[in-house]
């Protein structure tokens, strides 16, 4: 693949560098982080694929290990290469993919590899640069290492969870959709990585990487650890808002067509009342408001601390009144319209958007956050989400779609000097 | 004591809150000099983590905020009054022994007190600028300002954490203000990579909104592809499991206050131990025997569960399934995963760090560790100006009357 980075366009930044990945759905993210950085990450799946990619949505809704979208999203840019590492001769040729890589990045089991005679010391005697990964639920060895996991309960005993829900305390709190504790243990993995990478270009010395997901959810939790530990306070899950030790008032509010902005941090200098006042003028609501005359005090100042609402009545009836019209203008008018023109007027305001939203945002296509990926077996064109930092020098760049299964067998193995014989052979007694 | 992975990397920092101070806090644990720049006018505040609760004890004031303190462990700081020109002089000499220029003001602030990229590359070629902020630097929103909630909201995070036939529940705290810094993080060390293979610097340009797209995952590509918006009926549904799917997989009403346990049956096997986990009639009920059976009935299913869960330990519950290999866990509340959870203690996540005026406070650690240059945390965050001399006087070469001078004339 490094051929078609050849030319005038800057590569990324971890361009020739070789990563063998050996992950299942719980550190495949970290693995196309690092490829769409220009990493040349092989991915080795057992022969008969990976598990994720009989995971749905599929293209079309056509079932097919070739059509997951999952499989897709969670493999871009990486090479692929089936291999069964449980027989001997494939558990020979992992390692001499190993001796020529920079790093190793796996999810497996603690304990599995190392019973398969794969030991990263062993390893790194003729490869002493080597970086090695291990992604695990709660690390390498220690209690609980032996736990059974999936997304939805490592958010469960990690602590996000119980920030997240609604006022009603009947309902039950909501994890964080979307594969989030998988991401954090990933994105610790990838930081590491990179930590061991920039010591290795000032030693060459590699080293071993112990990734626990359920301690990263633990650091990823905002006040939640800290308010425990600096002050022995247990915050509480509110709707569409912190979670806090002691309740705070509604930020989340309906609009007129239905959906719904955040409309965060209410007014507190002279100005900003004035700007909220004129902003209902325009939109003829003024008259209507009922606390449209505190609003004008407001206005005329003094400004004031958030510590002085405690203090003062007559502040906090400012404050309250600000909070109203912020309240009251988001119910009178589409979300967009609020967003935009909360945003203009300089208020830190958010449009609720759907993730489908957030790609068709004008903002965004501007900035060329959606990419186009090709996908020649199926004459298509794919949009996916783009980069998440801007690294001109050294891009970001989604270079490939995901590997079809196998694809890459015959180039990597090759590289080994695997011939054409041979690899017909491996591929007839289920090594690859 | 660890060797410093980061040891020889100096980062002139003037990130606060979470999503910039998280960035270079990691990077102060793996040994990065990180040197926070505060202003002295304002105290320091533009930062309004400092000072606001939690507090150790009955006092309050600047120095005691355990947020602050939190996200800025292992960090020196100064003050320099960038409206001044000697403070202007001394950032560029600073600017020039450092590798790394981090920020996370709303976009353009930099620019305005007179250090944009093409100066910080005009004081030091190879200089990496890194600024993160919630819609980056260019584009129709630039000029819009974000804190985490925002960021989520804009991004489709908040709108996909919810249950069905409610409204979003988001998430209960600044997850990309977190995940924010991560990218960030990842930022400055890519590029540094990028430097050390090439020797050029580069301006970084991290967007929170789309670090935070890039998480909405196979979702997306069920709009782009298959023309299926999230915003649909009966979704978002955070708790169940569509990708892939599973049955029973929600978080379920335990005994007690406030109490809930996960329980998530990834396939058959895990449905044949649930069957002896839990003796009752339904659970061997032909509507329930296949996946595509429980997720038809999801509701009765869910219910059935809740009836059995309720009336037990979330943590017996959990454990009983963990017994039979099937995922489970308490939600866990703040106290019980930081003071009860072997793993959290064995791993040493909680380091205990000294802060000058707070005392011993315990502090978020990394959840990771490295054979050969593994973190490290012992110094809280620095109190206002603490690094002054150190800094002003043995990095820049301060002469002892122009410090004085620099004092009195409230260039730091």
């Amino acid at each position: 693949m490094t051929s078609q980075d050849a030319g005038s366009q800057p590569v990324g930044a971890l361009d020739g560098l070789r990563i063998i990945e050996l992950t299942d759905e719980k550190g495949a993210w970290a693995g196309k982080l690092l490829a769409d950085m220009g990493a040349d990450v092989i991915k080795i799946e057992p022969t008969g694929g990976d598990a994720t990619r009989g995971y749905p949505p599929f293209y079309h809704d056509e079932p097919d290990p070739e059509r997951s979208l999952y499989f897709w999203h969670y493999n871009t840019s990486k090479q692929g290469i089936t291999l069964d590492i449980k027989n001997p001769r494939g558990n020979e040729i992992f390692k001499s993919l190993v001796a020529g890589a920079d790093a190793v990045v796996e999810s497996q089991v603690p304990g599995k590899l190392a019973r398969m005679g794969i030991d990263y010391a062993d390893l790194r005697e003729s490869n002493p640069g080597l970086i090695w990964v291990s992604i695990t639920p709660f690390g390498r060895e220690g209690p609980r290492a032996q736990e059974h996991v999936t997304d939805l309960t490592l958010l469960a005993g990690g602590g996000i969870a119980w920030m997240n829900g609604y006022d009603d305390h009947s309902l039950p709190p909501v994890r964080g959709a979307g594969n989030q504790g998988y991401h954090t243990g990933c994105h610790y993995g990838v930081m590491s990585f990179l930590v061991a990478l920039l010591h290795r270009d000032a030693t060459g010395e590699g080293q071993f990487i112990d990734v626990n997901t359920h301690a990263s959810c633990n650091v990823t939790t905002e006040s939640g650890s800290y308010s425990w530990m600096v002050s022995e306070a247990t915050v509480q899950r509110q709707t569409g808002r912190h979670a806090a030790a002691q309740p705070s008032l509604p930020s989340q509010v309906r609009c007129s067509d239905g959906r719904y902005v955040n409309t965060g941090l209410p007014p507190r200098r002279p100005q900003e009342f004035g700007l909220m006042r004129k902003w209902m003028e325009e939109l003829g609501v003024l008259d209507s408001f009922e606390q449209a005359e505190i609003l004008q005090l407001a206005e005329e100042g003094p400004p004031f601390a958030l510590a002085d609402i405690a203090e003062d009545d007559m502040v906090a009836a400012k404050f309250a009144a600000g909070r109203e019209a912020v309240t009251y203008i988001a119910s009178l008018v589409p979300a967009a319209e609020f967003f935009n023109g909360g945003q203009e007027r300089g208020f830190q305001v958010g449009i609720i958007h759907s993730p489908e939203e957030m790609l068709e945002d004008p903002h965004f296509k501007a900035r060329g956050f959606p990419v186009e990926v090709e996908h020649p077996e199926l004459d298509a064109s794919v949009t996916y989400p783009g980069a998440p930092y801007k690294l001109p020098a050294s891009p970001w760049r989604i270079r490939r779609r995901a590997p079809l299964l196998g694809e890459d067998n015959a180039s990597v193995y090759g590289d080994l000097g695997i011939d054409a014989a041979e690899l017909a052979r491996l591929r007839s007694e289920g090594v690859i | 004591m660890p060797k410093k992975a980061l040891g020889h990397l100096r980062i002139c920092d003037f990130t606060g809150q979470l999503a910039g101070a998280g960035a270079t806090k990691f990077m102060a644990a793996f040994g990065a000099q990180v040197i926070r720049i505060e202003d002295p006018t304002r105290k320091g505040k533009w930062d309004i983590l400092r000072g606001i609760p939690p507090f150790p004890d009955h006092r309050r004031g600047n120095e005691l905020g355990g947020a602050f303190n939190n996200h800025n462990v292992e960090k020196l700081g100064i003050t320099l009054n960038l409206k001044h020109e000697r403070g202007k002089e001394l950032l560029r000499e600073l600017v020039k022994i450092s590798d790394v220029v981090s920020e996370n003001f709303a976009a353009g602030v930099l620019a305005r007190l007179g250090f944009d990229y093409e100066e910080l590359r005009s004081i030091r070629d190879d200089i990496i600028y890194v600024s993160n902020c919630g819609f980056g630097h260019t584009g129709p929103y630039s000029r819009y300002k974000t804190w985490g909630p925002i960021v989520q909201a804009t991004s489709g995070l908040t709108f996909s954490n919810g249950l069905p036939g409610h409204e979003p529940a988001g998430y209960g705290y600044s997850y990309m203000d977190h995940t924010g810094a991560y990218y960030m993080a990842m930022a400055i060390m890519l590029a540094i990579h990028h430097r050390n293979k090439t020797g050029e610097g580069q301006w970084v340009d991290v967007a929170a909104t789309e670090a935070a797209g890039v998480l909405n995952g196979p979702a997306l590509l069920d709009y782009t592809v298959n023309d299926r918006p999230l915003r649909r009926d009966g979704f978002p549904d955070a708790n169940h499991s569509q990708f892939p799917p599973m049955a029973p997989h929600n978080i379920y009403r335990a005994e007690g206050d406030d109490n809930w346990v996960a329980i998530a049956c990834r396939n058959e096997t895990d449905w044949n131990a649930i069957q002896g986990v839990i003796d009752e009639d339904w659970v061997r009920a032909d509507r329930f025997a296949t996946l595509n059976a429980r997720l038809a009935e999801e509701s009765e299913l869910d219910a059935q569960m809740t009836t059995w869960t309720s009336s037990r330990d979330k943590f017996a519950v959990a454990a009983s399934m963990q017994a039979a290999i099937v995922p489970a866990s308490a939600v866990q509340k703040p106290q019980e995963r930081v003071d009860q959870d072997a793993n959290t203690e064995a791993w040493g996540l909680w380091p205990e760090i000294r802060h000058r005026d707070m005392g011993r406070v315990r502090v978020d650690g990394v959840g990771t560790h490295l054979s050969e240059t593994d973190w490290s945390m012992a110094n809280g965050a620095p109190t206002l100006g603490e690094h002054n001399r150190y800094v002003l006087q043995g990095l820049l070469g301060v002469a002892d009357d122009e410090f004085e001078e620099l004092q009195a004339e409230g260039v730091i």
